[in-house]
Protein backbone atom coordinates (compact mmCIF):
# COMPACT_ATOMS: atom_id res chain seq x y z
CA UNK A 1 0.00 0.00 0.00
CA UNK A 2 2.65 2.46 0.90
CA UNK A 3 5.09 1.54 -1.81
CA UNK A 4 1.83 2.76 -4.18
CA UNK A 5 1.62 6.42 -2.76
CA UNK A 6 5.59 6.46 -3.06
CA UNK A 7 6.60 9.37 -5.25
CA UNK A 8 9.54 8.99 -8.31
CA UNK A 9 10.66 6.62 -9.65
CA UNK A 10 14.07 8.43 -8.97
CA UNK A 11 13.01 7.89 -5.21
CA UNK A 12 12.72 4.35 -5.61
CA UNK A 13 16.14 4.30 -7.40
CA UNK A 14 17.64 5.57 -4.39
CA UNK A 15 16.19 3.54 -2.30
CA UNK A 16 17.16 0.65 -4.28
CA UNK A 17 20.59 2.12 -3.76
CA UNK A 18 20.92 3.82 -6.96
CA UNK A 19 21.99 6.69 -8.62
CA UNK A 20 19.65 8.48 -11.04
CA UNK A 21 22.83 8.68 -13.66
CA UNK A 22 21.77 8.68 -17.47
CA UNK A 23 20.85 4.83 -17.81
CA UNK A 24 18.60 5.13 -15.00
CA UNK A 25 17.03 8.40 -16.08
CA UNK A 26 16.42 7.28 -19.62
CA UNK A 27 14.99 4.23 -18.10
CA UNK A 28 12.52 5.87 -15.92
CA UNK A 29 11.75 7.94 -19.11
CA UNK A 30 11.06 4.87 -20.68
CA UNK A 31 8.67 3.90 -17.63
CA UNK A 32 6.72 7.22 -17.72
CA UNK A 33 5.68 6.60 -21.12
CA UNK A 34 4.44 2.96 -20.34
CA UNK A 35 3.23 3.60 -16.70
CA UNK A 36 -0.06 4.55 -17.37
CA UNK A 37 -0.47 1.75 -19.62
CA UNK A 38 1.22 -0.46 -17.72
CA UNK A 39 -1.47 0.46 -14.70
CA UNK A 40 -4.51 0.33 -16.75
CA UNK A 41 -3.62 -3.71 -17.82
CA UNK A 42 -2.81 -4.76 -13.70
CA UNK A 43 -5.57 -2.97 -12.85
CA UNK A 44 -8.32 -5.04 -15.26
CA UNK A 45 -6.09 -8.34 -14.03
CA UNK A 46 -5.92 -7.49 -10.59
CA UNK A 47 -9.35 -5.41 -10.02
CA UNK A 48 -6.89 -3.40 -7.62
CA UNK A 49 -5.25 0.17 -8.45
CA UNK A 50 -3.73 0.13 -5.60
CA UNK A 51 -1.87 -3.58 -6.68
CA UNK A 52 -1.91 -2.06 -10.12
CA UNK A 53 0.69 0.58 -9.12
CA UNK A 54 2.56 -1.08 -6.55
CA UNK A 55 2.97 -4.02 -9.33
CA UNK A 56 3.93 -1.14 -11.87
CA UNK A 57 6.39 0.06 -9.64
CA UNK A 58 7.96 -3.10 -9.05
CA UNK A 59 8.39 -3.59 -12.55
CA UNK A 60 9.89 -0.74 -12.80
CA UNK A 61 12.39 -1.71 -10.09
CA UNK A 62 13.65 -5.24 -11.98
CA UNK A 63 13.80 -3.10 -15.71
CA UNK A 64 16.34 -0.79 -13.11
CA UNK A 65 17.82 -4.00 -12.57
CA UNK A 66 17.78 -5.55 -15.85
CA UNK A 67 18.47 -2.87 -18.02
CA UNK A 68 21.58 -1.12 -17.28
CA UNK A 69 23.25 -4.71 -18.61
CA UNK A 70 21.19 -6.46 -21.03
CA UNK A 71 19.91 -2.88 -22.66
CA UNK A 72 16.38 -1.17 -23.04
CA UNK A 73 14.49 -4.36 -24.47
CA UNK A 74 12.92 -3.96 -27.99
CA UNK A 75 9.33 -3.67 -26.79
CA UNK A 76 9.57 -2.25 -22.90
CA UNK A 77 6.01 -2.16 -22.77
CA UNK A 78 5.58 -6.38 -23.04
CA UNK A 79 8.70 -6.15 -20.98
CA UNK A 80 7.62 -4.31 -17.96
CA UNK A 81 4.16 -5.98 -18.60
CA UNK A 82 5.34 -9.23 -18.45
CA UNK A 83 7.22 -8.49 -15.18
CA UNK A 84 4.53 -7.19 -13.25
CA UNK A 85 2.51 -9.94 -14.36
CA UNK A 86 4.58 -12.39 -13.21
CA UNK A 87 4.59 -10.55 -9.77
CA UNK A 88 1.28 -10.57 -9.51
CA UNK A 89 1.16 -14.40 -10.24
CA UNK A 90 3.21 -15.04 -7.61
CA UNK A 91 0.80 -12.77 -5.13
CA UNK A 92 -1.92 -14.68 -6.42
CA UNK A 93 -0.07 -18.31 -5.90
CA UNK A 94 1.30 -17.14 -2.01
CA UNK A 95 -2.26 -15.98 -0.66
CA UNK A 96 -3.37 -19.37 -2.27
CA UNK A 97 -1.18 -20.96 0.58
CA UNK A 98 -3.61 -19.39 2.82
CA UNK A 99 -6.74 -19.36 0.84
CA UNK A 100 -7.94 -22.22 -1.56
CA UNK A 101 -10.37 -20.14 -3.09
CA UNK A 102 -7.55 -17.94 -4.46
CA UNK A 103 -6.08 -20.75 -5.47
CA UNK A 104 -8.62 -21.66 -8.05
CA UNK A 105 -8.19 -18.06 -9.38
CA UNK A 106 -4.77 -18.75 -9.59
CA UNK A 107 -4.90 -21.59 -11.30
CA UNK A 108 -7.28 -19.79 -13.97
CA UNK A 109 -5.09 -16.83 -14.71
CA UNK A 110 -2.33 -19.39 -14.79
CA UNK A 111 -4.52 -21.45 -17.64
CA UNK A 112 -6.16 -18.47 -19.07
CA UNK A 113 -3.44 -16.39 -19.93
CA UNK A 114 -0.20 -17.53 -21.65
CA UNK A 115 2.25 -15.42 -19.56
CA UNK A 116 4.83 -15.02 -22.60
CA UNK A 117 6.74 -12.12 -24.19
CA UNK A 118 5.42 -12.86 -27.56
CA UNK A 119 1.43 -13.20 -26.33
CA UNK A 120 1.50 -10.10 -24.19
CA UNK A 121 3.14 -7.94 -27.31
CA UNK A 122 0.04 -9.61 -29.52
CA UNK A 123 -1.92 -8.40 -26.68
CA UNK A 124 -0.70 -4.95 -26.35
CA UNK A 125 -0.84 -4.48 -30.06
CA UNK A 126 -4.18 -5.45 -30.24
CA UNK A 127 -5.60 -3.46 -27.30
CA UNK A 128 -5.15 -0.03 -29.60
CA UNK A 129 -5.01 1.89 -26.06
CA UNK A 130 -8.35 0.11 -24.69
CA UNK A 131 -6.96 -0.83 -21.37
CA UNK A 132 -5.90 3.26 -21.06
CA UNK A 133 -9.19 4.35 -21.74
CA UNK A 134 -10.98 1.86 -19.26
CA UNK A 135 -8.64 3.21 -16.53
CA UNK A 136 -9.40 7.14 -17.37
CA UNK A 137 -12.75 5.90 -17.03
CA UNK A 138 -12.39 4.32 -13.61
CA UNK A 139 -10.69 7.08 -12.48
CA UNK A 140 -13.28 9.37 -13.48
CA UNK A 141 -16.19 7.32 -12.38
CA UNK A 142 -19.03 9.72 -11.35
CA UNK A 143 -19.11 7.49 -7.76
CA UNK A 144 -16.33 10.03 -6.90
CA UNK A 145 -16.25 13.72 -6.23
CA UNK A 146 -14.96 15.65 -9.27
CA UNK A 147 -11.73 16.51 -7.09
CA UNK A 148 -11.02 13.38 -6.29
CA UNK A 149 -11.47 12.27 -9.43
CA UNK A 150 -8.83 15.00 -10.91
CA UNK A 151 -6.22 14.04 -8.10
CA UNK A 152 -7.03 10.16 -9.13
CA UNK A 153 -6.62 11.14 -12.93
CA UNK A 154 -3.27 12.86 -12.50
CA UNK A 155 -1.91 10.11 -10.85
CA UNK A 156 -2.69 6.85 -12.26
CA UNK A 157 -2.88 8.47 -16.02
CA UNK A 158 -0.58 11.85 -15.96
CA UNK A 159 1.98 10.21 -13.97
CA UNK A 160 1.93 13.21 -11.34
CA UNK A 161 3.54 12.40 -7.81
CA UNK A 162 1.54 13.58 -4.88
CA UNK A 163 3.63 16.26 -4.31
CA UNK A 164 3.13 17.76 -8.12
CA UNK A 165 -0.81 16.92 -7.63
CA UNK A 166 -0.52 18.96 -3.86
CA UNK A 167 0.88 21.92 -6.00
CA UNK A 168 -1.31 21.79 -8.55
CA UNK A 169 -3.88 22.45 -6.30
CA UNK A 170 -2.21 24.42 -3.68
CA UNK A 171 -3.12 21.72 -1.14
CA UNK A 172 -0.91 19.60 1.22
CA UNK A 173 0.40 16.54 0.32
CA UNK A 174 -1.26 14.50 2.75
CA UNK A 175 -4.72 16.18 2.00
CA UNK A 176 -3.88 15.05 -1.63
CA UNK A 177 -2.78 11.22 -0.80
CA UNK A 178 -5.50 11.34 1.55
CA UNK A 179 -7.96 11.84 -1.37
CA UNK A 180 -6.63 9.58 -3.28
CA UNK A 181 -6.80 7.26 -1.13
CA UNK A 182 -10.30 7.49 -0.65
CA UNK A 183 -11.23 7.78 -4.25
CA UNK A 184 -9.78 4.32 -4.62
CA UNK A 185 -11.65 3.15 -2.22
CA UNK A 186 -14.84 4.63 -3.54
CA UNK A 187 -13.78 2.72 -7.23
CA UNK A 188 -13.15 -0.97 -5.08
CA UNK A 189 -16.63 -0.11 -3.15
CA UNK A 190 -18.21 0.35 -6.21
CA UNK A 191 -17.13 -2.32 -8.12
CA UNK A 192 -16.04 -0.38 -11.22
CA UNK A 193 -14.94 -2.67 -13.76
CA UNK A 194 -11.94 -0.88 -15.22
CA UNK A 195 -13.27 -1.15 -18.90
CA UNK A 196 -14.40 1.68 -21.42
CA UNK A 197 -18.74 1.62 -20.90
CA UNK A 198 -20.41 1.14 -23.73
CA UNK A 199 -24.01 1.97 -25.33
CA UNK A 200 -26.26 4.08 -23.19
CA UNK A 201 -23.85 3.98 -20.42
CA UNK A 202 -21.26 6.27 -22.68
CA UNK A 203 -22.38 9.15 -22.88
CA UNK A 204 -22.56 10.20 -18.81
CA UNK A 205 -19.63 8.31 -17.86
CA UNK A 206 -17.78 10.05 -20.33
CA UNK A 207 -19.46 13.24 -19.72
CA UNK A 208 -17.97 12.61 -16.04
CA UNK A 209 -14.52 12.50 -17.94
CA UNK A 210 -14.65 15.56 -19.59
CA UNK A 211 -15.80 17.27 -16.96
CA UNK A 212 -12.19 16.09 -14.70
CA UNK A 213 -10.16 17.20 -17.64
CA UNK A 214 -12.09 20.62 -17.70
CA UNK A 215 -11.89 21.37 -13.99
CA UNK A 216 -7.77 20.17 -13.90
CA UNK A 217 -7.69 23.19 -16.81
CA UNK A 218 -9.65 25.36 -15.27
CA UNK A 219 -6.95 25.21 -12.11
CA UNK A 220 -4.14 26.45 -14.43
CA UNK A 221 -6.28 28.55 -16.45
CA UNK A 222 -8.30 30.65 -14.05
CA UNK A 223 -6.40 29.97 -10.72
CA UNK A 224 -9.10 30.24 -8.17
CA UNK A 225 -6.78 31.21 -5.79
CA UNK A 226 -3.30 31.97 -4.70
CA UNK A 227 -0.71 34.82 -5.96
CA UNK A 228 -0.82 33.30 -9.21
CA UNK A 229 -3.44 34.30 -12.07
CA UNK A 230 -2.50 31.46 -14.63
CA UNK A 231 -0.33 28.04 -13.98
CA UNK A 232 0.09 26.78 -17.35
CA UNK A 233 1.84 23.47 -16.23
CA UNK A 234 -1.55 22.50 -15.14
CA UNK A 235 -3.12 23.53 -18.41
CA UNK A 236 -0.64 21.47 -19.97
CA UNK A 237 -1.44 18.72 -17.92
CA UNK A 238 -5.18 18.70 -18.72
CA UNK A 239 -3.70 19.33 -22.81
CA UNK A 240 -2.04 16.61 -22.53
CA UNK A 241 -5.06 14.54 -20.81
CA UNK A 242 -7.34 15.76 -23.32
CA UNK A 243 -4.80 14.78 -26.18
CA UNK A 244 -4.75 11.44 -25.00
CA UNK A 245 -8.37 10.71 -24.88
CA UNK A 246 -9.03 12.41 -28.70
CA UNK A 247 -6.14 10.12 -29.57
CA UNK A 248 -8.45 7.24 -28.14
CA UNK A 249 -11.84 8.45 -29.00
CA UNK A 250 -11.13 10.10 -32.69
CA UNK A 251 -14.84 10.09 -33.41
CA UNK A 252 -16.17 11.53 -30.34
CA UNK A 253 -17.17 15.01 -31.43
CA UNK A 254 -17.30 16.66 -27.64
CA UNK A 255 -13.67 14.62 -26.59
CA UNK A 256 -13.19 16.93 -29.65
CA UNK A 257 -15.03 19.82 -28.62
CA UNK A 258 -13.28 19.97 -25.28
CA UNK A 259 -9.40 19.92 -26.76
CA UNK A 260 -10.30 22.22 -29.10
CA UNK A 261 -11.64 24.64 -25.95
CA UNK A 262 -8.48 23.83 -24.07
CA UNK A 263 -6.04 24.61 -27.15
CA UNK A 264 -7.47 27.73 -28.23
CA UNK A 265 -7.64 29.33 -24.88
CA UNK A 266 -3.99 27.65 -23.75
CA UNK A 267 -2.69 30.22 -26.99
CA UNK A 268 -3.34 33.03 -25.22
CA UNK A 269 -1.45 31.68 -21.74
CA UNK A 270 1.33 33.86 -22.42
CA UNK A 271 -0.88 36.62 -23.05
CA UNK A 272 -2.76 36.38 -20.33
CA UNK A 273 -0.94 37.88 -17.38
CA UNK A 274 1.05 41.10 -17.76
CA UNK A 275 4.75 41.20 -17.09
CA UNK A 276 3.78 42.58 -13.27
CA UNK A 277 1.44 39.14 -13.16
CA UNK A 278 -1.83 41.11 -13.77
CA UNK A 279 -4.48 39.77 -15.80
CA UNK A 280 -4.62 41.48 -18.86
CA UNK A 281 -8.39 41.18 -20.32
CA UNK A 282 -9.07 39.85 -23.88
CA UNK A 283 -9.58 43.05 -25.68
CA UNK A 284 -6.10 44.23 -24.49
CA UNK A 285 -3.92 41.05 -24.78
CA UNK A 286 -1.23 41.61 -27.62
CA UNK A 287 -2.40 38.86 -29.73
CA UNK A 288 1.08 38.27 -31.41
CA UNK A 289 1.70 36.42 -28.33
CA UNK A 290 -1.21 34.17 -28.98
CA UNK A 291 0.08 30.41 -30.14
CA UNK A 292 -0.75 30.14 -33.43
CA UNK A 293 -0.04 26.52 -33.18
CA UNK A 294 -2.30 25.57 -30.54
CA UNK A 295 -4.73 28.19 -32.03
CA UNK A 296 -4.64 25.70 -35.87
CA UNK A 297 -4.81 22.63 -33.54
CA UNK A 298 -7.59 24.21 -31.66
CA UNK A 299 -9.46 25.21 -34.94
CA UNK A 300 -8.73 21.81 -36.62
CA UNK A 301 -10.75 19.91 -33.71
CA UNK A 302 -13.39 22.13 -33.65
CA UNK A 303 -13.87 21.46 -37.16
CA UNK A 304 -13.70 17.87 -36.54
CA UNK A 305 -16.19 17.84 -34.26
CA UNK A 306 -18.68 20.15 -36.39
CA UNK A 307 -17.94 17.75 -38.96
CA UNK A 308 -18.99 14.54 -36.86
CA UNK A 309 -22.52 16.39 -36.01
CA UNK A 310 -21.20 18.02 -32.69
CA UNK A 311 -21.60 21.19 -33.37
CA UNK A 312 -24.31 22.11 -30.57
CA UNK A 313 -22.32 19.83 -27.82
CA UNK A 314 -21.45 22.13 -24.72
CA UNK A 315 -17.77 22.00 -25.27
CA UNK A 316 -17.94 22.54 -29.35
CA UNK A 317 -19.96 25.43 -28.32
CA UNK A 318 -17.33 26.90 -25.99
CA UNK A 319 -15.10 26.08 -28.06
CA UNK A 320 -16.80 28.33 -31.23
CA UNK A 321 -16.63 31.08 -28.69
CA UNK A 322 -13.04 31.01 -28.82
CA UNK A 323 -12.28 30.77 -32.19
CA UNK A 324 -14.12 33.97 -32.69
CA UNK A 325 -11.04 35.39 -30.80
CA UNK A 326 -8.68 33.58 -32.09
CA UNK A 327 -9.65 33.91 -35.39
CA UNK A 328 -10.23 37.79 -34.68
CA UNK A 329 -6.36 39.84 -35.46
CA UNK A 330 -6.98 42.50 -33.72
CA UNK A 331 -9.79 43.23 -30.82
CA UNK A 332 -12.06 45.62 -33.07
CA UNK A 333 -11.88 42.32 -35.87
CA UNK A 334 -13.99 40.75 -32.94
CA UNK A 335 -17.20 39.02 -34.37
CA UNK A 336 -19.58 39.82 -31.36
CA UNK A 337 -22.85 39.01 -33.52
CA UNK A 338 -21.40 35.84 -34.12
CA UNK A 339 -20.32 35.87 -30.49
CA UNK A 340 -23.67 36.49 -29.23
CA UNK A 341 -25.41 34.16 -31.47
CA UNK A 342 -23.71 31.28 -30.13
CA UNK A 343 -24.61 32.45 -26.38
CA UNK A 344 -27.72 32.12 -27.64
CA UNK A 345 -26.99 28.52 -28.18
CA UNK A 346 -25.48 28.06 -25.33
CA UNK A 347 -28.00 29.09 -23.23
CA UNK A 348 -30.81 27.12 -24.36
CA UNK A 349 -27.83 23.63 -24.68
CA UNK A 350 -25.93 24.57 -21.01
CA UNK A 351 -28.94 26.53 -19.47
CA UNK A 352 -26.87 28.55 -16.39
CA UNK A 353 -26.77 32.08 -14.78
CA UNK A 354 -23.13 32.33 -15.70
CA UNK A 355 -23.68 31.59 -19.47
CA UNK A 356 -26.52 34.46 -19.39
CA UNK A 357 -23.79 36.64 -18.05
CA UNK A 358 -21.68 36.08 -20.60
CA UNK A 359 -24.23 36.49 -23.00
CA UNK A 360 -25.27 39.54 -21.72
CA UNK A 361 -21.73 41.09 -22.35
CA UNK A 362 -21.59 39.43 -25.68
CA UNK A 363 -24.77 41.28 -26.38
CA UNK A 364 -23.44 44.78 -25.22
CA UNK A 365 -20.15 44.14 -27.66
CA UNK A 366 -22.53 43.61 -30.40
CA UNK A 367 -25.62 45.54 -29.91
CA UNK A 368 -24.34 48.38 -27.20
CA UNK A 369 -24.41 48.80 -23.39
CA UNK A 370 -27.74 49.18 -22.96
CA UNK A 371 -28.11 45.47 -24.57
CA UNK A 372 -26.32 44.46 -21.90
CA UNK A 373 -27.70 46.30 -18.80
CA UNK A 374 -31.07 44.98 -19.76
CA UNK A 375 -30.15 41.11 -20.28
CA UNK A 376 -27.86 41.66 -16.73
CA UNK A 377 -30.99 42.70 -14.90
CA UNK A 378 -33.06 39.90 -15.75
CA UNK A 379 -30.03 37.86 -13.61
CA UNK A 380 -28.93 40.17 -11.16
CA UNK A 381 -31.14 38.47 -8.48
CA UNK A 382 -29.41 34.68 -9.17
CA UNK A 383 -28.71 32.69 -5.83
CA UNK A 384 -25.92 31.35 -7.81
CA UNK A 385 -24.39 34.71 -8.71
CA UNK A 386 -24.76 36.37 -5.18
CA UNK A 387 -20.58 36.27 -4.33
CA UNK A 388 -20.03 35.88 -7.93
CA UNK A 389 -17.25 38.75 -8.76
CA UNK A 390 -17.78 38.75 -12.56
CA UNK A 391 -21.21 40.09 -12.69
CA UNK A 392 -20.55 43.36 -10.83
CA UNK A 393 -17.31 43.61 -13.10
CA UNK A 394 -19.55 43.01 -16.27
CA UNK A 395 -22.10 45.50 -15.28
CA UNK A 396 -19.44 48.27 -14.20
CA UNK A 397 -17.85 47.79 -17.16
CA UNK A 398 -21.59 48.17 -18.83
CA UNK A 399 -22.39 51.21 -16.91
CA UNK A 400 -18.74 52.45 -17.67
CA UNK A 401 -19.39 52.19 -21.36
CA UNK A 402 -23.03 53.56 -21.18
CA UNK A 403 -21.15 57.11 -19.88
CA UNK A 404 -22.21 56.28 -16.39
CA UNK A 405 -18.90 56.07 -14.14
CA UNK A 406 -20.71 56.74 -10.45
CA UNK A 407 -22.49 53.77 -10.38
CA UNK A 408 -19.86 51.84 -12.01
CA UNK A 409 -17.31 52.99 -9.67
CA UNK A 410 -19.33 51.18 -7.03
CA UNK A 411 -20.02 48.47 -9.40
CA UNK A 412 -16.06 47.54 -10.05
CA UNK A 413 -15.61 48.02 -6.11
CA UNK A 414 -17.87 45.78 -4.68
CA UNK A 415 -16.72 43.28 -7.79
CA UNK A 416 -13.20 43.77 -6.31
CA UNK A 417 -14.57 42.52 -2.68
CA UNK A 418 -15.67 39.63 -4.27
CA UNK A 419 -12.50 38.75 -6.68
CA UNK A 420 -10.73 35.34 -5.16
CA UNK A 421 -7.22 36.01 -7.08
CA UNK A 422 -5.28 39.11 -5.50
CA UNK A 423 -4.38 39.85 -9.29
CA UNK A 424 -8.00 39.80 -10.21
CA UNK A 425 -8.74 42.11 -6.95
CA UNK A 426 -6.04 44.74 -8.39
CA UNK A 427 -7.28 44.62 -11.74
CA UNK A 428 -10.70 45.49 -10.76
CA UNK A 429 -9.85 48.27 -8.14
CA UNK A 430 -7.89 49.66 -10.92
CA UNK A 431 -10.50 49.85 -13.00
CA UNK A 432 -12.76 51.68 -10.10
CA UNK A 433 -9.84 54.05 -9.61
CA UNK A 434 -10.50 54.75 -13.53
CA UNK A 435 -14.22 55.74 -12.96
CA UNK A 436 -12.94 58.12 -9.66
CA UNK A 437 -11.02 59.91 -12.10
CA UNK A 438 -14.22 60.24 -14.57
CA UNK A 439 -17.07 61.35 -11.56
CA UNK A 440 -14.09 63.76 -10.27
CA UNK B 1 8.33 21.48 -23.18
CA UNK B 2 8.11 21.80 -26.49
CA UNK B 3 10.73 20.02 -28.67
CA UNK B 4 11.02 20.32 -32.79
CA UNK B 5 12.44 16.80 -33.92
CA UNK B 6 13.94 17.32 -36.95
CA UNK B 7 14.29 14.19 -39.05
CA UNK B 8 17.99 14.57 -40.89
CA UNK B 9 17.89 13.94 -44.62
CA UNK B 10 20.08 11.73 -46.47
CA UNK B 11 21.46 11.01 -50.17
CA UNK B 12 18.15 8.85 -50.53
CA UNK B 13 15.36 11.15 -48.88
CA UNK B 14 17.21 14.20 -51.58
CA UNK B 15 16.20 11.73 -54.58
CA UNK B 16 12.41 12.01 -53.82
CA UNK B 17 10.19 9.20 -52.87
CA UNK B 18 10.63 6.48 -55.27
CA UNK B 19 7.46 4.03 -55.21
CA UNK B 20 8.86 0.76 -53.74
CA UNK B 21 8.23 -1.43 -51.62
CA UNK B 22 10.74 -0.48 -49.16
CA UNK B 23 9.26 3.05 -49.14
CA UNK B 24 5.42 1.24 -48.40
CA UNK B 25 7.03 -0.92 -45.20
CA UNK B 26 8.85 3.03 -44.04
CA UNK B 27 5.34 4.24 -44.49
CA UNK B 28 3.65 2.19 -42.45
CA UNK B 29 6.19 1.84 -39.89
CA UNK B 30 6.11 5.79 -39.79
CA UNK B 31 2.14 5.74 -39.39
CA UNK B 32 2.07 3.41 -36.25
CA UNK B 33 5.06 5.13 -34.59
CA UNK B 34 2.53 8.79 -34.98
CA UNK B 35 -0.32 6.88 -34.17
CA UNK B 36 1.41 5.94 -30.63
CA UNK B 37 2.55 9.68 -30.88
CA UNK B 38 -0.58 11.14 -31.22
CA UNK B 39 -2.30 8.15 -28.43
CA UNK B 40 0.17 9.17 -26.04
CA UNK B 41 -0.56 12.87 -26.47
CA UNK B 42 2.59 13.98 -27.72
CA UNK B 43 2.93 14.97 -31.26
CA UNK B 44 1.46 18.08 -31.89
CA UNK B 45 2.88 18.95 -35.16
CA UNK B 46 4.67 17.19 -37.50
CA UNK B 47 5.33 16.67 -41.23
CA UNK B 48 7.69 15.70 -44.27
CA UNK B 49 9.70 18.22 -46.68
CA UNK B 50 10.48 17.82 -50.18
CA UNK B 51 13.89 17.32 -51.68
CA UNK B 52 16.06 20.57 -51.35
CA UNK B 53 15.81 20.24 -55.50
CA UNK B 54 12.54 22.13 -55.27
CA UNK B 55 13.55 24.52 -52.33
CA UNK B 56 15.32 28.01 -52.76
CA UNK B 57 17.80 29.55 -50.43
CA UNK B 58 17.84 33.65 -49.61
CA UNK B 59 21.52 34.66 -49.07
CA UNK B 60 22.20 37.60 -47.14
CA UNK B 61 25.44 40.25 -47.18
CA UNK B 62 24.72 43.53 -45.85
CA UNK B 63 21.76 45.21 -48.30
CA UNK B 64 22.46 42.19 -51.10
CA UNK B 65 19.59 38.99 -51.21
CA UNK B 66 20.64 36.83 -53.40
CA UNK B 67 18.58 33.77 -54.11
CA UNK B 68 19.93 30.30 -54.91
CA UNK B 69 18.05 27.86 -56.25
CA UNK B 70 18.04 24.22 -54.84
CA UNK B 71 19.40 21.26 -54.60
CA UNK B 72 21.91 21.88 -51.89
CA UNK B 73 24.70 19.94 -51.09
CA UNK B 74 25.70 18.56 -47.58
CA UNK B 75 22.36 16.34 -47.75
CA UNK B 76 23.06 16.19 -43.83
CA UNK B 77 22.83 19.04 -42.79
CA UNK B 78 19.75 19.04 -45.06
CA UNK B 79 16.07 18.91 -42.88
CA UNK B 80 13.67 16.27 -44.47
CA UNK B 81 10.60 16.30 -42.10
CA UNK B 82 10.24 17.79 -38.58
CA UNK B 83 7.90 16.90 -35.47
CA UNK B 84 6.78 19.20 -32.61
CA UNK B 85 6.07 17.40 -30.02
CA UNK B 86 5.05 18.67 -26.04
CA UNK B 87 6.84 16.36 -23.40
CA UNK B 88 7.63 16.82 -19.74
CA UNK B 89 11.58 16.65 -20.47
CA UNK B 90 14.70 15.70 -22.84
CA UNK B 91 14.09 12.75 -21.20
CA UNK B 92 10.88 11.77 -22.26
CA UNK B 93 12.21 13.40 -26.01
CA UNK B 94 14.96 10.77 -26.26
CA UNK B 95 12.47 7.82 -25.47
CA UNK B 96 10.57 8.47 -27.72
CA UNK B 97 13.09 9.39 -30.34
CA UNK B 98 14.37 6.13 -29.89
CA UNK B 99 11.50 4.34 -30.73
CA UNK B 100 11.39 6.15 -34.11
CA UNK B 101 11.25 3.76 -37.10
CA UNK B 102 14.48 4.33 -38.84
CA UNK B 103 12.93 7.07 -41.56
CA UNK B 104 15.47 6.48 -44.26
CA UNK B 105 16.80 3.23 -45.92
CA UNK B 106 20.02 4.25 -44.53
CA UNK B 107 21.98 5.69 -41.56
CA UNK B 108 20.39 8.36 -40.77
CA UNK B 109 19.28 10.75 -37.66
CA UNK B 110 16.97 12.69 -35.88
CA UNK B 111 17.72 15.83 -34.02
CA UNK B 112 15.64 17.00 -30.74
CA UNK B 113 16.05 20.96 -30.48
CA UNK B 114 13.92 22.54 -27.28
CA UNK B 115 11.51 25.96 -28.13
CA UNK B 116 12.36 29.01 -26.02
CA UNK B 117 10.21 29.81 -23.58
CA UNK B 118 9.50 32.99 -21.74
CA UNK B 119 11.67 31.94 -18.33
CA UNK B 120 14.89 31.30 -20.60
CA UNK B 121 15.47 34.96 -20.68
CA UNK B 122 15.30 35.51 -17.14
CA UNK B 123 16.85 38.19 -16.23
CA UNK B 124 18.86 39.00 -19.30
CA UNK B 125 15.49 40.50 -20.36
CA UNK B 126 15.34 43.84 -18.96
CA UNK B 127 12.02 46.10 -18.51
CA UNK B 128 13.32 48.03 -21.24
CA UNK B 129 13.94 45.30 -23.53
CA UNK B 130 10.82 43.65 -22.56
CA UNK B 131 8.90 47.09 -23.55
CA UNK B 132 11.07 46.72 -26.69
CA UNK B 133 10.03 43.80 -27.51
CA UNK B 134 6.69 44.27 -27.04
CA UNK B 135 6.48 47.33 -29.23
CA UNK B 136 7.95 45.13 -31.92
CA UNK B 137 5.23 42.43 -31.24
CA UNK B 138 2.46 45.44 -31.48
CA UNK B 139 3.84 46.53 -34.88
CA UNK B 140 3.48 42.85 -36.14
CA UNK B 141 0.19 42.17 -35.11
CA UNK B 142 -1.13 45.89 -36.39
CA UNK B 143 0.24 44.52 -39.98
Amino acid sequence: MAAAMLASPADLADKAGMAADPTHRAIEAVFRIERARLIAGLARLTRDVDRAEELAQEALLAALTDWPASGVPERPGAWLMAAAKRRAIDGFRRAAMQDRKHAEIARERDDERDMSIESLEARLDDDLGDELLGLIFAACHPAISPEARAALTLRLVGGLTVEEIARAFLSNEAAIAARITRAKKAIAKAGVAFEVPRGRALAPRLASVLEVIYLIFNEGYAATSGPDLVRPPICAEAQRLGRILAGLMPDAPEVLGLLALMEIQASRLSARAGPDGALVPLPEQDRARWDQLLIRRGLKALARAEALGGADGPYALQAALAACHARARRAEETDWRRIGALYDRLGQVMPSPVVELNRAVAHSMAFGPEAGLALIDTIAGEAALRNYAPLPAARGDFLLRAGRAAEAKLAFEAAAALAGNERERDFLLARAAVCGELVR
Amino acid sequence: MRVMVFVKATEDSEKGLPPTAEMTEMFEAMGAFNEELVKAGVMIDGDGLKPSSAGKRIAFDGASRTVIDGPFAEARELVAGYWVWEVKDMDEAVAWAKRCPNPMPGPSELEIRPFYEMEDFGDALTPELAEREQKLRDQLAGQ
